[in-house]
């Protein structure tokens, strides 16, 4: 399957690596993000002022959790498939929070289908909805967290323990992560939802970017002292000029949003809170590149072998923009259901 | 407090876990090519029956798929998380054809769920069975992958193994169509298929006896059984030629599901017995002579190796596939049997009206999610103490994680499932019960007018 020449033998395990963690970043990011404004939604339900906003709530989604979800999928069936030793190790690292994760996303997955179809117990299913979101949610902002502290690693295999992953940290990238969420979803609401309940939207829009806006500076502050190559990546006197933009753009965004939701606009909110996503990603990547399990593995070492990264692209390279094209086209389609469209 | 055994906890956990995934696809695959059968015959023949039939199921599908997704995603994980070994040894492998389950087959079924369950009054006719069809292709290109990964894991070829224990791919077309792989997968989407046409075809005699949605009942009724009789006998010949490939590829695994101790010829059908891997015999033993070699060979005196003939450490234990594989070929055959007296029936215009027969279709018809289970637990139970057979065994491919994580997770997921498990058979019951043509437009509260879009109140009991 490899090309033939030596150059290409030697231009693709470098190449090839490159591409994959470039895939496996955009399906994580949309992951984030769909998922994000998704368990975002969860998070907020118990709040929400009445029963018609939780239905509400819940309808706007409805048709779409699946799809968000499957992108968590790839990114997980991606790792394995594109850098096997990295999935190897960090999944047992991440043992616990991965299975606690799963569980509220089975909880939270059921209640779609079950909450319409109860009545005396369908407040268990409300709860089922939103303390399965919860818990996915800070687990997955544990994960990031662990993720970015690294792991022991020793021939090949993790070597810690069952709770490293725990760690002040990753409590704080939890809660970080949970706030984005809700930021998210509050934009998502601000979009889709009735005049009464956009308002309530709006309040939280405000109380949740002044919660993400500070865990940015906080962790800003805090990563660069995680490894000293992260440190010397973003404070080295060339590099601080040619990255400046990122924080820079970043602080504009925060203002901007800020000023969209004065303003009460619909559409700009969720937008500006996908790119304050996309920013602290990017700084993300800024920070552990090339690392996949930072401080110890690269994308190189732990890729797949160039002819299984290979046969993979084959693939993906023509099905992701479909992908993307019927995704679109069903939230075209679907993108003012309410709860009655059901076909409960 | 004894020493808690990641190995054994994670092979209770994934047995548990998967077991509880695959009767979910098996219903949906069958279901989703159902439902699209009935939507083209509704476009077709414009009956509005055809279409009632189509949204009723449609609630159960819906139903079954969500629990199939949100288990599906445990187990995709669960390859890191308990069998690290095998991901970083196998990932060259068998992660590029899980990769393109979820490329060409997930994100078809989620995509197009999404109008399939929303979109009836959205989009027109033929864009709603499209993406009927699309979630159904999904399924069905979902099993594709999923098996062809495990075929591989049963009858690995297309390999090499490196110095540092990876396996790298030499052939990817030996890969994906091992030798396997063709039967495994006929015989599952053939499972799948029966299993949804028993229920469907239970469901419907249930209605007929009932009196209530009698013509609707009688689709299902005729539908299902139309599928099984032909499908059932088809079965029992897929399974046959399956045998003679696993025979050829994993000998031990046929010694152990037909608990033959001894290397033999003209080998007996054992019927029952308990064997006993300790003292390498079985007891209570009744066998009709030459008749295992028969089935097994195709001749009167084919040899049939016994599990002696294979060192102990390379044996599985023969109780679990032994006593499995008879539930499957039962239930296999109590299929058939229904199928042609139900024709015989049909053919006397006295199937509606033999009460006894639609009774026990009702009882018999959720044994196919049994013979599923039953027919999984021979394949991987049979094939240990391998996961990658002859190459990497289960003890190696456990992740180095404490006993103590593995249990506090299995009971977690014991405990959910559970309570999902429950849930949902109680409101697919519930689904069954109210009928596909009863949903009067009741109005829920606050909102007086919903005439224009009745489906809304069929939530409400």
């Amino acid at each position: 399957m490899t090309g033939t020449g030596a150059d290409m033998t030697e231009f693709l395990p470098v190449i090839l690596p490159l591409v994959w963690a470039a895939i496996l970043a955009l399906a994580v990011f949309l992951y984030v993000l769909l998922g994000g404004y998704d368990l975002g939604l969860g998070v907020l339900f118990p709040l929400a002022p009445s029963d018609k906003d939780r239905d509400a709530m819940m309808g706007s989604v409805a048709p779409f959790w699946d799809g968000n979800e499957t992108w968590l999928v790839l990114g997980g069936g991606g790792l394995l498939a594109a850098f096997p030793l990295a999935y190897s190790v960090m999944l047992p690292a991440l043992y616990l929070p991965i299975i606690l994760m799963l569980i509220g996303l089975i909880l939270r997955g059921v209640a779609f289908e079950f909450r319409f179809k109860s009545e005396r117990y369908r407040w268990t299913w409300d709860m089922a909805f939103s303390l399965g979101s919860v818990l996915a949610a800070l687990m997955q902002g544990a994960i990031m967290g662990a993720f970015i502290q690294g792991f022991a690693v020793t021939d090949n295999k993790f070597s810690g323990g069952a709770f490293d992953w725990l760690t002040p940290f990753s409590v704080l990238t939890a809660a970080a992560l949970l706030s984005g969420y809700v930021l998210l979803s509050a934009g998502w609401l601000i979009m889709k939802a009735d005049e009464a309940l956009r308002e309530w939207a709006y309040g939280i829009a405000y109380t949740a970017l002044i919660a993400v806006a500070t865990f940015i500076v906080i962790f800003s502050l805090w990563t660069p002292f995680l490894h000293p190559e992260i440190a010397a990546r973003w404070f080295s006197p060339g590099n601080m000029v040619m990255l400046s933009p990122v924080p820079l753009i970043t602080a504009a965004s925060v203002v901007g949003l800020w000023m969209a939701l004065n303003r009460r606009q619909r559409y700009t909110p969720f937008l500006l809170g996908a790119v304050l996503f996309l920013l602290c990603y990017t700084g993300l990547g800024v920070s552990l590149f090339p690392y996949i399990i930072p401080p110890n593995i690269t994308i190189w070492q732990a890729a797949a072998a160039p002819d299984s990264q290979l046969f993979m692209l084959y693939g993906a390279i023509p099905i992701l923009p479909i992908i993307l094209g019927y995704t679109a086209y069903s939230y075209y389609v679907l993108w003012d259901t309410t709860e009655h469209d059901a076909y409960h | 407090m004894p020493e808690l055994d990641p190995l054994l906890l994670s092979r209770i956990q994934f047995a548990f876990t998967i077991s509880f995934h695959i009767l979910f696809p098996s219903f949906t695959i069958g279901l989703a090519a159902w439902l699209v059968v009935l939507e083209a015959l509704w476009l077709k023949t414009g009956k509005p029956i055809y279409m009632d039939v189509a949204r009723h199921w449609t609630k159960i599908f819906a139903v079954s798929f969500g629990m199939g997704v949100v288990s599906g995603v445990v187990l995709s994980y669960e390859f890191g998380t308990n069998w690290s070994e095998l991901s970083r040894r196998g990932g060259n492998v068998i992660g590029p054809l899980m990769s393109y389950e979820v490329l060409t087959a997930f994100f078809l079924e989620a995509g197009f769920l999404g109008i399939m369950l929303f979109g009836w009054k959205r989009v027109p006719k033929w864009v709603h069975f499209f993406a009927t069809g699309m979630v159904a292709l999904g399924t069905a290109i979902s099993a594709f992958w999923i098996l062809s990964a495990n075929s591989w894991m049963q009858t690995p070829v297309g390999f090499r193994v490196a110095d540092d224990g990876v396996l790298h791919v030499t052939d990817w077309w030996q890969v994906i169509f091992n030798p396997s792989f063709p039967y495994r997968f006929a015989h599952m989407v053939a499972a799948a298929y029966l299993t949804t046409a028993f229920i469907v075809a239970g469901i419907g005699a249930w209605y007929v006896l009932r009196n209530r949605s009698v013509p609707h009942g009688r689709i299902m009724l005729g539908m299902g059984l139309s599928l099984l009789v032909w499908l059932a006998p088809l079965q029992l010949v897929i399974g046959d030629l399956h045998g003679l490939n696993t025979r050829e590829h994993q000998p031990a695994k046929i010694a152990a599901l037909e608990a033959h101790w001894e290397t033999q010829r003209r080998a007996p059908l054992i019927l029952f017995a308990i064997p006993d891997a300790k003292a390498e015999t079985n007891h209570y033993e009744l066998a009709i002579p030459a008749l295992g070699s028969l089935i097994l060979t195709h001749e009167w005196d084919g040899e049939i190796r016994g599990l002696k003939s294979f060192p102990p450490e390379d044996r599985p234990n023969p109780i679990i596939p032994f006593f499995a594989f008879r539930i499957m070929v039962g239930i296999g055959l109590i299929m058939i049997a229904v199928g042609v007296i139900g024709s015989v029936l049909w053919l006397g215009g006295r199937l509606y009206t033999s009460r006894w027969f639609l009774n026990v279709l009702v009882w018999v018809s959720p044994l196919g999610f049994l013979a599923v289970l039953s027919g999984w637990f021979v394949a991987e139970v049979g094939r240990q103490p391998w996961t990658v057979y002859g190459v990497l065994r289960t003890a190696d491919a456990v992740s180095p994680v404490p006993g103590g994580s593995v249990l506090a997770s299995l009971i977690l997921f014991v405990l959910v499932y559970g309570i999902v498990f429950g849930a949902g058979l109680y409101y697919i019951a519930k689904l069954v019960q109210r009928g596909p043509d009863e949903t009067p437009p009741v109005p829920e509260k606050g909102e007086a007018d919903l005439s224009h879009r009745p489906m809304a109140a069929a939530g409400n009991p």
